[in-house]
């Protein structure tokens, strides 16, 4: 089974350099890549912070508290991982784009959001959502609450009992989530797709790069571009598995 | 044991975190599903029942369905052993099987598809050696079952491994001790408790090979009645800026999702686990 | 600072936790709650914390209403069944904790700190992670921790359960020194007797949500007030049986019972060192067996036309001369207990 899934790495390693060195250092210089390397990283830094946060926030609501819709909101919760990409980037289109419901408003502000780089972030805070919040609350979940009862009877306010008590103990499972949402975020092509247009040099990301150089039969810099994806997959690995395990140690 | 999971009366602050987290999910995710249920659904019930029967979207339909199952039911056999050696064997490497499990949530699905269209392509080795033996695989239905398989391996591993951590070896010993064999005990002692999260991690497979975009649109040729399936379909409907129909297979593929998703929630409920 | 609770109920769904309970502890009593799992008391507990909320009733702080206070400002010490230690900080900022929450100078923290420290026989384990001690010892910590804020009052959940019989006889001395020393008003939880009767001044028992009988050991041991009482407390022989003039007939054998009217059912509760048993061949009950429990003998006998009889001997005990397997025996019940049926459930 290892077999299955490192063969193909290994390929696109050779195949990638397959043409020398020396597209390679092309590659590195081409301003399309590198543009989209650069928004597809943005787009992760902001997907990490939002979801982070609002994952952090939402695993305690949904764990610690109880109020009428909770269960209905868990539903919602995991919808992003039942709905296919094009469907996201369709979703959004249809909002934003020619005779959406949000049309006329964006008219009269002068933003455009499909097929420019708000429309972008807003497809991936969509795919990314579940995954810091779904980690965080199954760390919050497996600790209990007593540590924080403990902190409020030594009086402690709420604020406190968050930042001091609850924060560090859920620091692995985060992370994981974390590395999770970048991952997921790197790696979204369908629904930036169809919202961005993947248009060079505005809304191509790294995954519509080589979308695009497949398409125009440049396999070199799509091959290249592929490898630097799959290299720092490997990273966020790594990363993930030494989470996962820290996690796991404590719990 | 550790007390309850629930905290007693929130105070103001924890019901503004609330507030702000439910009025995120409502923007985020409730409205563009709405837009797309709305879309679909304009022009009745007429319209939308001629989007989903064309022939074309109707066959990508059976397509994705069926080799969806196929993966899923695959995944459930290979993802339930796949468990077993890692829960039950230490083996030098066994940290890297772990990690390679894990391997497909990090991997961008079209970095996948490219890996396929190296590996199994008409360029390469094993694709000449592949044509040469009258099999075709990339630009064919083979390349869509290897590409969901491996996106969506990890699933039914992720789901059984922590139920069969807890399961306690003795039970195993017990039936042992009373005569059992190896196959008896398997069947009679250790399915029974983890089949609620095969069942699980079967249907999350299952949600997400129906959607799988990415690594498909590059290595299955994408040849309608052939190789197209739905989420393919469904991006060549937007590109040609047929929405309307675009909207209305979504919403069957979000249904079936959906009914999927709530039938191993109603299955895991009935048998008393509590983990989504 | 003294606690009063008034007419306190909580449920759980359909499940009635807390039922009508109304008590009183004075300021400065070692108290301790006793009872069964799942008979209220640790809920009971956790209403004066501040960490449940009942569905009706009152909890008053020198005389004061508390209800509307959280957890955090009603100044009490909660130490838990399983510590709850901060597993993210070392020993020294645990016991810190409540003093830098509320605001408390660094100086004044280590202070503190350190007098804890040598108050609980943890000297040098300051700089140690939770994880890195033993049961005990997180258990002092515990304790060290709610003190250091110096609470008005100090509520202990099952504060012993977790740790090995030495341990918790160990542990049970801190909590009475301390108590002696610092003079806060404590409950602490139990479902233990031994720990109940040697630790507290005062043992309110608790059973199905409501309080069966409140004083000193001695009063409960002897003066069992309800059924539950006397059942639950020390080992007894329980019959059921008709009482005429003060005497129930249990078979052979005539069991007193006072402040019964006459030819009312009732309920007999015999404790085993209440009854002298000595060998007669005319007797009224037959010796089934004798156990051997270490520094004791345990009995058993059948009584004519009833059940069986339990008690239990000293082993040097005279009165087991003869005694045996088989033989017959004549039963003399010193003191018993009876209820009228109906009475208390």
């Amino acid at each position: 089974m290892g077999v299955i899934l490192l063969l193909p790495l290994g390929a696109v390693i050779v195949r990638a350099l397959s043409g020398g060195v020396q597209p390679l250092i092309d590659a590195f210089h081409d301003a399309n890549a590198l543009h989209g390397l650069k928004l597809s990283v943005i787009l992760a830094a902001i997907a990490l912070v939002a979801n982070g946060i609002v994952g952090v926030g939402g695993a305690m609501v949904l764990i610690r508290h109880r109020f009428f819709g909770r269960r209905f909101l868990d539903t919602l919760i995991d919808l992003p991982l039942a709905v296919s990409p094009v469907m996201t980037g369709l979703a959004f289109l249809l909002i934003f784009g020619r005779g959406g419901w949000f049309e006329p408003l964006l008219d009269s502000i002068g933003w455009k959001v499909t097929f420019a780089f708000p429309g972008l972030v807003l497809a991936t805070l969509f795919v990314t959502f579940p995954f810091t919040l779904r980690e965080v609350g199954y760390v919050l979940e497996e600790l209990g609450t007593t540590e924080e009862e403990a902190a409020s009877t030594l009086g402690a306010s709420p604020w406190n009992t968050f930042r001091l008590v609850t924060l560090p103990n859920i620091r692995y499972g985060l992370g994981y989530g974390i590395i999770l949402t970048v991952a997921r975020s790197l790696g979204e092509f369908g629904a930036v797709l169809v919202l961005g247009g993947a248009i060079s040099g505005k809304t191509e990301t790294a995954t519509t790069f080589i979308y695009n150089a497949l398409e125009e039969r440049q396999e070199a810099a799509a091959y290249i571009m592929a490898l630097v994806l799959a290299v720092a997959s490997i990273l966020l690995l790594v990363g993930l598995e030494w989470m996962k395990h820290q996690r796991n140690k404590e719990l | 044991m550790n007390g309850t999971s629930v905290a007693v009366n929130p105070g103001r602050g924890s019901l503004a975190v609330r507030s702000g987290v439910i009025a995120y999910v409502a923007l985020l995710i409730v409205i563009p599903l709405m837009a797309l249920i709305a879309r679909g659904l304009t022009g009745g019930p007429s319209q939308l029942w001629a989007a989903i029967t064309a022939p074309v979207a109707l066959n990508a339909l059976t397509l994705t369905l069926w080799t969806a199952g196929i993966m899923s039911i695959i995944n459930a056999v290979m993802g339930t052993a796949t468990a077993w050696v890692l829960v039950r064997y230490r083996f030098p490497g066994r940290s890297i099987l772990s990690a390679l499990v894990d391997l497909p949530f990090a991997i961008p699905t079209l970095v996948t598809g490219v890996m396929l269209v190296i590996l199994f392509g008409p360029q390469s080795l094993m694709g000449k050696w592949l044509i040469g033996h009258g099999m075709k695989v990339a630009f064919a239905s083979p390349s869509i079952l290897l590409a969901l398989m491996f996106i969506s391996l990890p699933f039914v591993v992720r789901a059984v491994e922590p139920v069969l951590m807890e399961q306690d070896p003795a039970e195993e010993e017990a039936a042992r001790t009373l005569g059992a064999g190896p196959f008896t005990t398997f069947v009679r002692v250790l399915l029974p408790p983890i089949i609620p999260a095969i069942l699980s991690g079967t249907i999350q497979s299952f949600a997400r090979a129906l959607g799988e975009f990415g690594s498909i649109v590059v290595v299955s040729g994408n040849i309608p009645y052939r190789t197209l399936t739905s989420p393919v379909y469904l991006f060549g409907e937007i590109e040609s800026g047929r929405s309307d129909t675009a909207a209305a297979v979504s919403i069957l593929l979000l249904l079936i999702a959906l009914i999927s998703n709530f039938a191993a929630r109603g299955v895991l409920r009935l048998v008393g686990v509590n983990r989504a | 600072m003294s606690i009063r609770v008034s007419n306190l109920n909580k449920r759980f769904g359909s499940f009635v936790a807390v039922d009508d309970v109304s008590l009183e502890i004075p300021s400065g009593d070692l108290v301790a709650f006793l009872g069964p799992s799942g008979s209220g008391k640790s809920t009971i507990l956790r209403i004066i914390a501040g960490l449940e909320t009942a569905d009706s009733g009152s909890v008053f702080f020198n005389g004061e209403v508390a209800d509307h206070l959280h957890a955090r400002a009603r100044g009490v010490g909660f130490v838990f069944q399983h510590y709850a230690l901060f597993r993210h900080m070392t020993v020294m900022e645990n016991i810190a904790f409540g003093l830098r929450v509320q605001g408390a100078s660094r100086q004044k923290q280590t202070t503190r700190v350190h007098e804890l420290l040598s108050l609980m026989g943890l000297e040098g384990m300051g700089d140690r992670y939770p994880t890195q001690l033993s049961g005990g010892q997180r258990q002092r910590v515990a304790l060290a921790r709610a003190l250091a804020p110096e609470p008005k009052v100090l509520l202990l959940d099952e504060p012993f359960g977790a740790v090995d019989a030495k341990v918790r006889e160990e542990l049970r001395h801190w909590l009475r020194r301390l108590h002696d020393e610092v003079h806060v008003t404590s409950i602490f939880v139990t479902h233990d007797q031994e720990e109940a009767f040697s630790v507290a001044d005062r043992v309110i028992v608790i059973h199905r949500g409501r309080v069966e009988q409140s004083g000193s050991p001695e009063e409960i041991l002897d003066q069992p007030a309800t059924e539950f009482v006397a059942r639950f407390i020390g080992e007894a022989n329980v019959y059921e049986a008709t009482v005429n003039d003060g005497i129930a007939q249990v078979g052979a054998l005539p069991v007193p019972a006072t402040g019964i009217p006459n030819d009312t059912k009732a309920t007999l509760v015999i404790r085993f060192y209440d009854l002298k048993f000595w060998r007669d061949d005319q007797g009224m009950a037959t010796v089934v067996r004798t156990m051997t429990l270490g520094d004791r003998i345990k009995v058993e006998a059948v009584i004519d036309d009833a059940g069986t009889i339990f008690s239990q001997f000293p082993r040097r005990s005279s009165l087991l001369r003869g005694i045996e397997p088989g033989c017959r025996i004549h039963i003399e019940v010193t003191t018993a207990r009876a209820y009228p049926q109906g009475g208390h459930v």
